[in-house]
């Protein structure tokens, strides 16, 4: 399997330690009180648009898993799970978005995005909720409006901050075939 | 900073056992109290977590920090359920004893307090048990320990290069903040949400290309060692078994299946003393 290559290990290792940093401590106040923003989502969709599913599936697992294991509040699997899901939905679409070749024009960007935002809502309207009625039996309209709460605040961070991130990694990267024979 | 998971080192014999029986029995242990919702049974559990928390040696100020989070999370999520659910005891427990009012819709019944009763034990019989996974594991040592329980090394490699690397990262990250802060990109309060997100993705950039950077760098280096060569692989923190580590391993085991057993007693999760 050519997914499996050492640099996809080290990128799942990094992108992690990413997502746990930008978890954990980069708190962005939002307008509610006692709720932080949290833009790993932006990161995570952009990793696994590099580097595949495996990666998308296994740093939100890993990143997830190991934020919560830093609170201390047990590992909460419904939620990590769906944070994996997300990573691995968007990794799927990797090939199409072909920002490893440094492209990533207004085509791409519609479609980033629009995978995104199907992501977040399997992730956090359906599977998450889904796992905590069935794991802690907890009541249904609570669970979903977590969610879609959740939901709605991840969409619009990974559009902003995943966005930016794809444009400025494209720009950066020399383009495919920029090499042109004289 | 430098700990942030929080690991303590010190003699007891919690420490003394190897991070893949801790891991193991952290598995069973969660399961476990996950699974049942039997009153009964969750007080064992967290009776026995907290008799194995007083045996690691660990006292409350080490993890008091910890603890604040989670005292805050679970009552958060106390008072949520019950403001959208106030009858989600009734619904699981069938019967309906009234004790008062508060207003309107929010009537206050024994089967809704007993139902939070049990939530809040659940937190009690799984969270000390994780503060002491975390508090007595070294980080170093949980890699090996993953792979020791049958998770591919690659993947195991992984977590440990994540551990090795969130220092750095958090370091990088805070200096390119204050640079750009310096340069005066506004991240607090002051600004809109929105420009605070597109100022965060300022900061992201340059620290996500370097972070790219590393990626090459260390996969090269490891691509040089061959890593990835052979199907196995051994661990400069993996230790072997002993016997006190079979019988933790026996007891959480036991513990998970007497879960199960509850489950077909009392056909279903839920212990029911309304019936």
């Amino acid at each position: 399997m050519k997914q499996f290559s050492v640099k996809t290990i080290v990128a799942i290792g990094i992108g992690a330690a990413l997502f746990f940093v930008l978890g954990r401590f980069v708190a962005i106040p939002s307008p509610v009180p006692n709720t932080n923003i949290s833009i790993q989502y932006g990161l995570l969709a952009f990793i696994a648009a590099i580097f595949g599913p495996l990666a998308g599936v296994l740093i939100g697992l890993i990143g997830h898993a190991l934020i919560d294991f830093s609170y201390g509040w047990g590992i909460w699997w419904s939620w990590v799970v769906a944070s994996a899901i997300f990573g691995g939905f968007v990794g799927i679409w990797f090939k199409k978005l072909s920002l490893y070749d440094g492209v990533f024009g207004k085509k791409q960007i519609i479609l980033f995005n629009l995978y995104q935002i199907i992501g977040h809502i399997i992730a956090w309207g359906i599977v998450a909720p889904l796992l905590d009625i069935l794991i802690y039996a907890e009541p249904a309209n609570k669970v979903f409006t977590q969610g879609l709460v959740a939901g709605a605040a991840n969409i619009v961070t990974t559009a902003v901050i995943g966005s930016i991130l794809c444009i400025a990694y494209a720009a950066a990267k020399p383009k495919r075939d920029s090499l042109a024979k004289e | 900073m430098t700990n942030i998971f929080n690991y303590i080192d010190r003699q007891s014999p919690v420490h003394r056992l190897t991070g893949a029986t801790k891991l193991i029995c952290l598995i069973f242990w969660t399961f476990a109290a996950m699974s049942s919702y039997d009153t009964r049974f969750l007080a064992l559990l967290a009776v026995l977590s907290v008799f194995l928390f007083t045996l690691s040696r660990l006292r409350l100020r080490d993890v008091s920090f910890m603890i604040g989070f989670t005292v805050v999370f679970m009552l958060l999520n106390n008072i949520l359920i019950f403001v959208f659910s106030p009858e989600h005891g009734v619904a699981i427990y069938g019967t309906r004893h009234v004790l008062f009012t508060i207003v309107g819709r929010y009537i206050v019944t024994r089967e809704q307090l007993f139902f939070h009763l049990n939530l809040i034990l659940k937190y009690f019989a799984t969270i000390p048990f994780v503060l002491l996974f975390v508090s007595t594991t070294n980080p170093s040592e949980f890699a090996a320990s993953l792979n020791r329980v049958g998770v591919n090394y690659k993947i195991a490699y992984a977590v440990a290069l994540a551990l090795r690397y969130i220092p750095d990262i958090q370091h990088e990250y805070r200096d390119i903040s204050l640079s750009l802060q310096a340069r005066g990109v506004e991240l607090s309060r002051k600004e809109s949400v929105i420009k605070r997100l597109k100022s965060a993705a300022t900061v992201l950039i340059p620290l996500i290309l370097s972070s790219l950077d590393r990626i090459e760098i260390i996969s090269n280096a490891m691509e040089l060692r061959s890593f990835g060569k052979h199907k196995k692989r051994t661990w400069y923190m993996g230790y072997p078994f002993t016997r006190s580590d079979f019988l933790a391993i026996i007891i959480s085991l036991l513990l998970l299946l007497g879960s199960v057993f509850l489950t077909v007693v009392n056909k279903g999760r839920f212990y029911n003393p309304f019936l």
